[in-house]
Order: structure tokens, then C-alpha cells, then sequence
């Protein structure tokens, strides 16, 4: 037994086309690699020569997940090209709307992608079969998460209401009527959902982590803020690339974003939670603290229970947001092009995201970079399953296959996000 | 009398952003009832449990962009009774058919250090041009009330009832005023009805995401555009996005290109 290799074909319950290869020689891990055969779609070649005010809407089509991160961090870069800036109510309404896909995102991913890992199911609907309440809690979450993107988006996915400036049309005050009771009790099922994943059983393991995510002075990180590390990183967000870089590493063909100072890095609801647990209501961090989690979580099995904690989060925040609604002025600012360089950061449900745009003086797209949440944690996967894959060794093969596939589901990757932004091989034997 | 077999489902994924086949998982209140009605033999995205064909009905997200994908296709119409293609990329390509339009290399150049690493073809092309297709359900991205209905048709072996005129008729039966008359551009006359008219009910001209209807006039609305100020250029952008390699759209966009 001196060789094994466990390999993943297809990974299951995740978005996107992946596979997982793990090489262990004489009893040690040699290499563990995230596989992204996801084919490329080339957006940020495509983008080229299209105007300022189609980004949001074409970058959606990136993620049919997440489409609402794309839009908010396009039309914030495109925001800081053109020299506008969106506050007030505005404001306000992108943030419920960014939180309608992280309470749908985070119901998706807890209920009827991750649970299943811990209960022992191979997928939500037979989970169902005996965890009927959890799972049609579930589903009623990620409902009206649907429905304040519906009233706020047009739709759910690919929402087309936003646009640089602004929205094309803003609701009234008692068009929130319907969804505010749905959220209203969707707080009480987001709490039970919390409660429930708390007591699943999770594996051992501490990651030593350099964290990275957006902070703001006084709410939790959604859509503003600056970009903030557990080893003292805290930069503006057009600083991004002078701190981060993508490279190639010697193993592997997928190009890693990394720290230029210090490697590889953590983004998503793990990063978000242990550099912002202060930014949380206190009644909710006691239920975090009850619930075993303290103010920082270096388990990526734990994943879960944070994402929990920040369904809850999300439901009170949009209640807040639409209690205090007051109908805007006008639903835009009103933009005109201009020669310019725009940088744009918010956290998606899995981190931050960053978009970059170059214009010409006629709004016309020169240049775009876009670096999503999965390809950011690639390294970061890739290093987790290297130690669970060394902690459970022994496992007999099946039964380590899916200790390292619940490894990457850990992260809820967004595969169609990351490929079009790592350098990848076909893989020749 | 014996239970009845349920009929097998598989979801398939090509080139595509995930969002179609997540508006399966978007049918809150229909899933688990769906799931009763129907094996979901093989569906990646939703469980791990992956059965192998034949399958009575699949469902094909997105398009084909590589060799290897050229060849799974054909794998999966083997394999499928009934082939149902979900969505602008599976009918027409997709956004990512700009490539075709364009020196792929230099594309992959542009995005990629080590293009030479990459394989992928020349083109984006729809599922129907490469294997039959038993029918076609548009949108970027679909609508999850005409999967429904297509679930159903199917399964009921019938043609599902899903209406084939612009969005224009949609803005009417919502009682929107019309937007054009106020002066928005916009392409509902010539758009492929299933959105419900959001755009125009957003104070928004529609921009085509489920792509052509049958037999459009796209010259006249053209023309219209050009009356509401709309440049050569915006007329030749819309017209290529999420449906650019649609045979209409596509030739509504080289006339007014460059």
C-alpha cells in the first residue's frame, strides 16, 4: 500500500465542473489538487469594447448564484471610474438586495449542499425524508430570499433592475409589505436552521489561516468597506492589486491568488466572521456563543454554523433596512463616461470579489480584471485537504474521498466563477 | 397493481454560469414534489448520488466550447430519450458566442498567461448544432414556472404550452404602457416571450436575454432604435449579447457593425 491515489471525477454539490486528485506515498500526502475542467468562457476578453453600462448585467452571467456580487462590485468599480458615489437610500437598497442572495446563497448551501455531508445523504431531498422540517425551513429561507431579489431585482437570477448610478426603477414603502412578514418569520426558521447544524458532528481540525475580508466602520461587511487581514493587512480597495497578485505555482497549472507578502489566504464566511464578529449585533453573538462558536473560527467544517449566523444576520439586516425605507428622490444617479480607472469590492456569499475596469473617455471598456472568491481560496482548499487527507489517513479510500470532497464543499466553491480566472491544463496522463 | 416506474431525469452541465439548472432548485415549493414524481437520476449540482443512463428526460445547460464537450454531448444523447436544452446558452451559444466573433486565440491571450495551456474551440455553439434536440426552452436565464411546465409536458407526453410571441404581448397583458412611446429603447418587439416583461415593467428597455422570437423584424425595430437616438454601435451591441449567435440577432447586429 505504499502508492494510493483518491481521485474525484465529478464533483457533486458544488457549482461548477470540478475534480479532486490525491496523491499519498509511504503514508504521506504528496499532493492534493482542486481540478477545475470547467470549460472558459473568456468574459474579461469579452468585455472589451463593450460600454460601462452593460458590465453589470454581462458580469452577472459569470454566476447564475451570485449574480447580485457581480453587479454590486461592477457597478462599484464602474462608480469609482466615472467619479459617483451611491448613498442614502440608494445605498440602502443595494445592500437588501445583496442581502436576498446571501439569505437564498447561504439557505442553498447550509440545507441542501453541506447538511447532507454531515447527516450521511447524498443530496437534500432525501435528507428530507427524515429531516422534513430542516430541509422545507431550508427551502422557505432560500424563498424569500428569492422574493425580496424578485421585488427589488425583477428576478432572481439575473436581476435586471441595477444599473451604475443606481436602479432603474425603486419601490414603494408598501410594496415591502409582503416580503417584510415572510422575513418575519424566516428570522425564526434561520435561527432554528443555526440551532440544527450546531449540533452536527464535525471533524477535528484548526487552520492557521491568514483571513481576509472587507470591514466597515460600524456595520458588518457586505457591500462597503476596506479590505482587512488577520496579519494586519488594511487597504482601500483600489490597493488590491498592489497587495494581492495570481501566480503560477510549481505543482499546478491553476493559477493561485495570493498575498504578494505572504501566500496563500482566507476569504469567505470564516474570514468574513473572526475580523468582523464585533460588527454583529450583541443578541446575535450570544447566540453564536451558544451555539459553541466563539469570535473567531478556524474550522472549515464549522463553515457551516458561521454561514448559519449569517443567515440570521441578513434576515434582521433587510428588516432593518426596509423599516427604515424612505423612497429615494430619484432611482439613479445620473452617470456620464469618462476616461477613467474603477476599482470595485464587495463580499459575495463566498468573499470578496474584486472587478477592475479601464475606460476610454467614451465609457468604452479598455481593460477588465476580475478576481472571484473561489480562485482566491483555491490555495487555501488545496492546503485544507492536505491536512484532512493527513488526519484521516487511515480512513479506508471511500470513506477519505468523502472527507475530502466535504473539504471543498466546505467552502461552497463557485466553480463556473473561478475558471475563468485560473490559468488551467487539460490533464494528460 | 404493480407501482408505476418513475420516470429518470438528468440535468447536464456544458459552458454555462449554473443559473438555469438552479431555477430546478429555485422551485421551493415544487422541489420535493418534483422529486416524488420523477428519479433525479443524475443531477451533479444538486447530490452525489449520480446513476448511470438511460434517462428519460434530460435537461442540458449550456453550450459547447471544447472538444471534449463535443463529445459528451453525443454521449448524453445517447443516453437520453427525451433531450430538452435549457436556456441561451444550450439554444444559441450564449454570451460566451462573442468569441465567435472574434480571434479565440486573442481572447484566451487576453485572459490567460499560458494560453497554450488552454483548449478550447473556435466557437460557442448551441446544443441543436450538434445533436438533436427534442425541444428548446429560452431565456438568460430560463423561467422557472415554463421548466415546470416542461417537466410536466413531458412527463405527461405532450408539448408543453409555453407561448411563442414577443415580449410585447407580455407588457400588454401586464398593462404596462408602452416604453417605446415614451422613448426608451427597447426589444420586446422582436424578444421571445417567458420573462413575464420585466424589463419594461422596471422602466427598462428589454435587451433580448431570451433572445429572438420566430420570424422578428429586427430591421424595422432597428430603425425605430435609430429614430430614439439610439447610435449604430448601441443598436450592433445589444443585438449581440446573451443571444448573439441567434441567426436573427446575429445578423440585425453585423448590419449596423463597424
Amino acid at each position: 500500500m505504499a502508492n494510493r491515489t483518491i481521485r474525484v471525477d465529478y464533483l457533486a454539490r458544488v457549482e461548477g465542473e470540478g475534480a479532486l486528485d490525491l496523491r499519498i506515498q509511504n503514508g504521506r500526502v504528496t499532493s492534493a489538487r482542486l481540478k477545475i475542467f470547467e470549460p472558459p468562457r473568456l468574459f474579461e476578453a469579452l468585455l472589451r469594447g463593450r460600454g460601462f453600462a452593460e458590465a453589470p448585467d454581462i458580469t452577472a452571467r459569470i454566476c447564475g448564484i451570485c449574480p447580485v456580487a457581480y453587479q454590486m462590485s461592477a457597478v462599484h468599480a464602474m462608480e469609482d471610474a466615472l467619479g459617483i458615489t451611491v448613498g442614502g437610500q440608494l445605498r440602502a437598497l443595494r445592500r437588501l438586495l445583496y442581502c436576498g442572495e446571501w439569505i437564498e446563497s447561504h439557505a442553498l448551501h447550509i440545507v441542501m449542499l453541506h447538511a447532507p455531508d454531515f447527516l450521511g445523504y447524498p443530496d437534500g431531498i432525501q435528507m428530507a425524508r427524515d429531516h422534513g422540517s430542516a430541509v422545507r425551513g431550508g427551502l422557505a429561507l432560500k424563498k424569500v430570499g428569492n422574493e425580496l431579489l424578485r421585488l427589488l431585482g425583477g428576478r432572481e437570477i439575473h436581476p435586471v433592475n441595477v444599473r451604475v448610478g443606481g436602479f432603474y426603477r425603486v419601490p414603494s414603502r408598501a410594496a415591502f409589505g409582503p416580503v417584510a412578514e415572510a422575513l418575519k418569520q424566516a428570522r425564526d426558521l434561520a435561527v432554528a436552521t443555526l440551532r440544527w447544524v450546531a449540533q452536527f458532528p464535525f471533524p477535528e481540525l484548526e487552520r492557521d489561516y491568514e483571513f481576509v475580508a472587507m470591514r466597515h466602520p460600524d456595520e458588518y461587511p457586505i457591500d462597503e468597506g476596506r479590505i482587512v487581514s488577520s496579519r494586519g493587512l488594511d487597504i482601500a480597495v483600489a490597493d488590491y492589486p498592489s497587495e494581492f497578485e495570481e501566480r503560477h505555482v510549481a505543482h499546478s497549472t491553476a493559477l493561485h491568488s495570493v498575498l504578494k507578502q505572504r501566500g496563500s489566504y482566507l476569504v469567505g464566511p470564516l474570514a468574513r466572521y473572526s475580523l468582523n464578529a464585533d460588527r454583529l449585533p450583541a443578541e446575535l453573538r450570544a447566540l453564536a456563543a451558544e451555539c459553541g462558536l466563539g469570535p473567531t473560527c478556524r474550522n472549515p467544517f464549522r463553515s457551516i454554523i458561521v454561514r448559519a449566523v449569517e443567515l440570521v444576520y441578513v434576515v434582521e439586516e433587510a428588516l432593518r433596512l426596509i423599516a427604515a425605507y424612505e423612497p429615494p428622490d430619484a432611482p439613479f444617479v445620473p452617470v456620464e463616461p469618462r476616461a477613467g480607472i474603477g476599482h470595485g469590492c464587495t463580499e459575495a456569499p463566498r468573499g470578496i470579489l474584486y472587478h477592475r475596469y479601464v475606460l476610454a473617455e467614451d465609457g468604452t471598456i479598455r481593460e477588465a480584471c476580475i478576481v472571484p472568491p473561489t480562485s482566491q481560496n483555491q490555495l487555501s482548499i488545496e492546503e485544507d485537504l492536505c491536512a484532512v487527507a493527513t488526519d484521516a489517513i487511515d480512513l479506508p479510500d471511500n470513506a477519505l474521498r468523502d472527507r475530502c470532497e466535504q473539504a471543498i464543499r466546505n467552502y461552497d466553491p463557485c466553480i463556473s466563477c473561478a475558471c475563468h480566472f485560473l490559468r488551467l491544463a487539460v490533464h494528460r496522463e | 397493481m404493480a407501482p408505476k416506474r418513475r420516470p429518470r431525469l438528468a440535468v447536464w452541465k456544458f459552458a454555462s454560469c449554473d443559473g438555469c439548472q438552479l431555477s430546478l432548485l429555485d422551485c421551493e415549493d415544487e422541489l420535493l414534489a418534483v422529486a416524488e414524481a420523477v428519479e433525479i437520476a443524475n443531477f451533479p449540482e444538486a447530490s452525489s448520488a449520480m446513476a448511470n443512463g438511460p434517462y428519460d428526460l434530460s435537461l442540458v445547460e449550456g453550450s459547447i466550447t471544447t472538444a471534449h464537450d463535443a463529445a459528451r454531448i453525443q454521449q448524453v444523447r445517447r443516453w437520453s430519450k427525451v433531450l430538452v436544452t435549457i436556456g441561451a446558452c444550450a439554444t444559441a451559444g450564449g454570451i460566451q458566442a462573442l468569441r465567435n466573433f472574434a480571434d479565440v486565440q486573442e481572447f484566451v491571450a487576453a485572459v490567460y498567461a499560458s494560453p497554450h495551456y488552454i483548449r478550447t474551440l473556435a466557437t460557442s455553439t448551441a446544443i441543436s448544432a450538434h445533436v438533436k434536440v427534442d425541444y428548446e426552452l429560452h431565456g438568460c436565464p430560463i423561467n422557472k414556472a415554463q421548466l415546470l411546465e416542461v417537466l410536466s409536458a413531458f412527463l405527461a407526453g405532450r408539448r408543453p404550452a409555453i407561448a411563442a410571441h414577443s415580449v410585447c404581448f407580455d407588457c400588454k397583458l401586464r398593462g404596462n404602457v408602452c416604453i417605446m412611446v415614451q422613448g426608451t429603447p427597447c426589444l420586446g418587439p422582436v424578444t421571445h416571450s417567458g420573462c413575464g416583461a420585466i424589463c419594461p415593467s422596471y422602466n427598462r428597455g428589454c435587451y433580448g436575454c431570451y433572445g429572438p422570437m420566430e420570424q422578428p423584424n429586427t430591421a424595422a425595430l432597428a430603425a425605430e432604435w435609430q429614430r430614439l437616438g439610439a447610435s449604430r454601435r448601441d443598436i450592433h451591441r445589444v443585438f449581440r449579447t446573451f443571444a448573439a449567435a441567434a441567426e436573427p440577432f446575429r445578423q440585425e447586429s453585423d448590419a449596423h457593425g463597424e
